[in-house]
């Protein structure tokens, strides 16, 4: 029986095929599937903010799109993963209040996916899917036996990619 | 000046912002049973301090679709103030409201305005009471509203909060009778001293 992993808020949790990870409710938050398709290794983080270098005082890698996705890396080749063979999907990024003045605060989740993707493409990790933006929340599930990352929002049909 | 920290040791600090969390949300929820002209009880505030992780699972089910109106707070005090409650519930504290009978599916624009200016006067009386007691300039921004997963709209003032620590700090009330929903306020890290200094502790 596979088992679903659930990855928190600025938290991440590797697993193995046939099991799978999921992770509820992402807002601006930006979830990150990474896994090698030979050895059906994979993992999901879930990445709250953009860059950890602006911020002092926290010891939570995971809570930022660029410590998060090397760790991420990391823990996957530890796993037996091999980074040569890494592949991502991402999701999330929203934009879940509407607010005039666009500080830079409110419009994290287009930062969140910017900084997730140079991170990826710096480790040379190439990106097959993506369902990020516009204004509603997302729970994803990932499977990395197949690759597939399932995605479902509030009022929409419920879509794979 | 108080210099606080996120522990949880400090029982004053807590009992501190509790008692601020009942008077500010006894005032909102005042403003809410006289606008519909019925009863709305009110259950003891909590103060948590949670890791990020467990922010989405705060009211229950991260997959409830919520409405949840949202004001950033300006002024001596910074940070935000979110008036939260299930969408059905949202479409019940309209008609009462509007004096209709419920709609179905979602939320119509005039609805949808409605919910926002309810959010608006009642998270007003909230921090009215606050800057009163405190004695601080506190201005909330205009309400943004919106309705999707409960863990989505939580991790709004997370990730506010996230900027500066590894947890979340917030005052949570919960209202019930005809209509329940919730208060958060999540003062930003700076404003806890501003605010136990004000008081002076």
């Amino acid at each position: 029986m596979a088992d679903i992993i659930k990855v928190g808020m600025a938290d991440m949790k590797i697993c193995k095929a046939p099991d799978g990870v999921t992770t509820i409710g992402l807002g601006s938050c930006v979830g990150v599937a990474v896994r090698d398709p030979v050895t059906k290794i994979g993992g999901l983080a879930h990445v709250m903010l953009p860059d950890s270098t602006r911020i002092t005082n926290s010891t939570n890698v995971y809570k930022f799109a660029d410590t998060g996705v090397d760790s991420l890396i990391n823990e996957l080749v530890k796993a037996g993963a091999s980074k040569t063979r890494l592949v991502a999907k991402i999701a999330g990024g929203a934009q879940m209040f509407a607010f005039q003045n666009k500080n830079d605060l409110i419009r994290v989740g287009d930062q969140n996916v910017a900084a997730v993707k140079a991170k990826l493409k710096e480790n040379g990790i190439r990106i097959l899917a993506e369902d990020t933006g516009l204004n509603f929340g997302r729970t994803v599930i990932f499977y990395p036996e197949t690759g597939d990352y399932v995605i479902r929002a509030v009022g929409k049909d419920e879509r794979t990619i | 000046m108080a210099k606080f920290n996120l522990t949880e040791d400090d029982k004053v600090y807590y009992d501190v912002l509790k008692e601020i969390g009942n008077i500010g949300s006894g005032n909102a929820v005042t403003a809410l049973a006289h606008m519909l002209n019925c009863k709305v009880d009110m259950s003891v505030p909590q103060v948590r301090l949670l890791d990020f992780k467990d922010v989405g699972s705060i009211l229950g089910d991260e997959e409830q679709i919520m409405a949840g109106v949202y004001l950033m707070v300006e002024g001596d005090i910074t940070g935000s103030i979110m008036f939260l409650l299930e969408k059905e519930c949202s479409k019940n504290l309209i008609a009462m409201l509007m004096g209709s009978a419920p709609s179905e599916g979602d939320l119509n624009e005039i609805e949808q305005s409605a919910l926002k200016e309810i959010g608006n006067i009642i998270t007003a009386a909230y921090l009215n009471s606050l800057s009163t007691l405190t004695n601080l300039k506190i201005y909330p921004s205009v309400p943004s509203l919106c309705i999707d997963m409960a863990a989505a709209i939580l991790s709004v003032p997370a990730i506010e909060f996230g900027l500066i620590g590894d947890k979340l700090l917030l005052i949570e009330n919960q209202f019930s009778e005809g209509i329940s929903g919730y208060f958060i306020l999540v003062p930003d890290l700076d404003s806890y001293d501003k605010i136990f200094s004000s008081i002076g502790m």
